[in-house]
């Protein structure tokens, strides 16, 4: 396949511009090249501080100018912690006012349909070209009457554990079933090398872990149509009380106080032997191998191997965070926007920010898997399959807005918590069967 | 016709005509309404607007770019059946009982030492205000750190001392969770009530003391019959300056915890936070913010009719 350098890039213009005249979106996308805008066109894109900093890089150095050579656009990149972006949507949508385009996490663009563009014809035409987008990717940007965003990519999840010390107490790989990843981390515990997972407050780890554990085991929020909540049953509870064995046989119990960051640093420091985090552990390990080492001495990235969460009763589920690029309804850029929709996700253009990921996210579409990019490392491999088959909360039912309450309200999250913590597991769930009930009553 | 008249003629002919705005002005009753204009548009624009915002908000289904319909009390009827609001209830009213008294006692402490004179007073003075000045999201990050399960400082220095012999878990723990919270708040609450009852103190009179000292009165006497009286007015305003704050802390704990672990450090602001930005559900998030206004209200009375009691007396 093909490169994309920014010589090529750049090179993106010309025959675009007669394109958008005759065909608009469709006709862009089929011709690959992009329209000139007249000189003053301003878009505001406003996306988190990416956790792979040459991403950011790129955006500014070769996106930002290809942009405006290309659709004649001048592209305002805003990067803010992924935390506030919430509070920029709100504010932003009720004062009428802010970024024409926002870059939303999970499933918020379900929170803010009211308040997006439809973008069906861009979302439509780039699923078309690029093989499909994934299930969680659809069912977190579309609610069934319109597109309510453009998928831009999915953050894979996958544990991180360490060789070496998984080796040492017998196991050449990661264990395949919950049962034999506690029997794993009960002795690694015993070691002083726990498996190191978040449980508190925090919209990243905490249910990236906790909701497929809950599926795994064949508990499930709501029924298949979202409309009964399903909490309370026999596998739920089974769950739970698998947790608990689970936290105090393998688990660092600092995990209830951590955050999206804290495993990595604990990680990487070489306290734990295994946690579900993106890529950006081994990522970092590789790219400053002096700083980041073994207790031996060598590099800690070559001791660095990943793999998905282990199988339930109710078999092996995952849970990857999902961006979307929103068009927001109040912007007064709309054909602008969503000219730049189209010409970012294309592509070309999508291959130069993909590469620069290094596998942290995969793209949107099933088109990124046969990237010649997931052989250049073959640790990095189980990142490449994992847009398929992930759930999003709310599963089976829809991801719609009850779905982020629950998740918002870390309903299932603390159920598990406070089960940790020492209430009864009968007594956590009938707990967040009450909180869940009145969700989707 | 005297010579006075003539002048006074004079003067008043040339005198120009005055406006009607100065006439009306002239009238005290207009100019205290034109000179009083300025605060009220203040107060109406960033006071009265964005709280009779909020209770008409509360009173709706409003959701993040949906205006929503009337609901009545609906908001405030879910909240009363829902767990999580009444922990949170619970744990503000401790967070604020617990921190205030600390607060005080400390401060108080504080500021009597302070009022002593001892080489490198003004030094120890200006040093005892950096918590205060220090942004509190900035100080709140270095606490975090301070209170990490893994890395902790203070679990360093407790097991280097032979104090402990395994982790504390600071922000795991649901009980110390609230209780680190509350250490934050005191720490960074100690210096307005140090700083502000020491200019109480510098307010009292020292013949009192020396005519109590010469009454025979013992140092503790001397605080309990002369001093508090006369500080407790300053200290009942310097409490309720602390109270309401401390009622509606938000990014301390937003920064420590989240509001977790399980809710254990979930706060009213926090609690809003979540409903209204982290749900998008604006009314249900405006309806948790103004069930503080009747508590934070009772509070202001009480101090309030409580100072003028005292002042009367």
């Amino acid at each position: 396949m093909p490169r994309m350098n920014r010589r090529k890039l750049l090179k993106l213009s010309g025959a675009g511009a007669l394109a958008a005249r005759t065909g608009g979106i469709a006709a862009i996308l089929a011709s690959g090249k992009a329209p000139a805008y007249a000189q003053g066109t301003t878009v505001h894109w406003l996306r988190w501080n990416d956790f792979v900093p040459s991403s950011d890089v790129l955006l500014r150095s070769q996106i930002i100018p290809a942009c405006a050579k290309d659709l004649g656009i001048t592209l305002n990149i805003e990067m803010i912690n992924g935390n506030d972006i919430q509070a920029r949507t709100t504010a932003a949508i009720q004062s009428g006012t802010g970024p024409d385009v926002i870059c939303a996490l999970n499933n918020w663009p379900q929170l803010y349909a009211d308040s997006v563009a439809d973008v069906s014809e861009v979302a439509e035409k780039i699923g078309k070209d690029q093989g499909g987008f994934y299930a969680e990717s659809t069912a977190v940007a579309n609610n069934g009457k319109k597109w309510l965003g453009v998928p831009w990519c999915i953050v894979g999840a996958e544990n991180a554990y360490r060789k070496s010390w998984f080796e040492a107490v017998g196991l050449s790989k990661f264990p395949e079933t919950w049962d034999e990843y506690r029997a794993a981390g009960k002795k690694l515990k015993a070691k002083g090398q726990p498996i190191g997972q978040a449980l508190g407050h925090s919209f990243g780890d905490p249910p990236t872990f906790w909701y497929p554990f809950l599926w795994s085991f064949g508990g499930m929020e709501v029924d298949k149509n979202g409309k009964k909540a399903a909490l309370d049953s026999k596998a739920t509870v089974e769950s739970v009380k698998f947790a608990v064995a689970f936290w105090k046989d393998c688990c660092d119990e600092g995990g209830l106080a951590w955050d999206d960051s804290s495993n990595n640093r604990a990680f990487l420091s070489n306290t734990i032997s295994s946690t579900l985090n993106g890529a950006s552990i081994y990522l970092l390990a590789k790219r400053e191998p002096d700083k980041y080492q073994t207790e031996k001495g060598t590099p800690l990235w070559q001791d660095i191997l990943h793999a998905p969460l282990p199988k339930g009763p109710a078999g092996q589920f995952s849970y990857q965070l999902p961006m979307t690029n929103m068009l927001m309804g109040y912007s007064k850029q709309q054909d602008a926007a969503k000219k730049f929709l189209a010409w970012i996700t294309s592509k070309p253009v999508y291959q130069a920010w993909f590469d620069s990921q290094g596998g942290y996210t995969v793209g949107a579409t099933t088109i990124w898997e046969q990237d010649p990019l997931w052989n250049k490392d073959p640790v990095m491999q189980p990142f490449r399959l994992v847009g398929r088959g992930a759930q999003f909360p709310g599963y089976p039912g829809p991801a719609d807005r009850r779905a982020a309450e629950v998740l918002s309200k870390y309903v299932i999250i603390d159920m598990y918590a406070k089960a940790v913590q020492g209430m009864p597991a009968e007594d956590a769930v009938k707990w967040a069967t009450g909180e869940v009930e009145k969700i989707y009553a | 016709m005297a010579v006075s008249e003539v002048v006074s003629q004079r003067a008043f002919a040339r005198t120009p005509p005055r406006s009607a705005t100065t006439r009306l002005l002239e009238d005290e009753r207009w100019l205290a309404v034109v000179l009083l204009l300025p605060t009220v548009i203040l107060l109406g624009l960033f006071i009265a607007y964005p709280f009779v915002d909020g209770v008409l908000l509360s009173v709706t289904d409003a959701r993040v770019g949906v205006p929503g319909s009337f609901v009545g009390l609906q908001n405030f009827e879910s909240l009363w059946h829902d767990t999580i609001f009444r922990t949170a209830v619970w744990n503000t009213f401790v967070y604020t009982a617990v921190a205030t008294v600390f607060k005080l006692a400390l401060g108080l402490w504080l500021a009597l030492l302070l009022n002593r004179h001892f080489k490198g007073k003004a030094f120890a003075r200006a040093f005892i205000l950096l918590p205060f000045i220090i942004p509190t999201v900035l100080s709140t990050f270095a606490w975090k750190w301070m209170f990490d399960p893994t890395f902790s400082v203070i679990n360093w220095t407790l097991f280097q001392l032979g104090l402990i012999h395994t982790r504390i878990n600071w922000l795991g723990d649901p009980n110390l969770a609230l209780i680190s919270v509350i250490i934050v708040n005191v720490w960074r609450g100690v210096p307005f009530y140090a700083i502000s009852l020491l200019a109480g103190l510098q307010t009292i009179n020292p013949e009192l003391q020396e005519a109590a000292a010469i009454d025979g009165a013992r140092p503790w006497q001397r605080f309990w019959h002369v001093t508090w009286p006369l500080l407790l007015p300053v200290t009942m305003v310097v409490v309720l300056f602390s109270v309401v704050p401390t009622f509606a802390d938000f990014q301390l704990v937003y920064v420590l915890t989240g509001g977790g672990p399980a809710n254990a450090t979930q706060l009213f602001a926090t609690y809003a936070y979540q409903i209204g930005v982290g749900t998008g559900l604006l009314g249900e998030g405006a309806a948790v913010s103004l069930a503080m206004f009747p508590f934070l209200l009772i509070v202001v009375i009480v101090q309030l009719l409580y100072i003028r009691r005292v002042e009367v007396h």
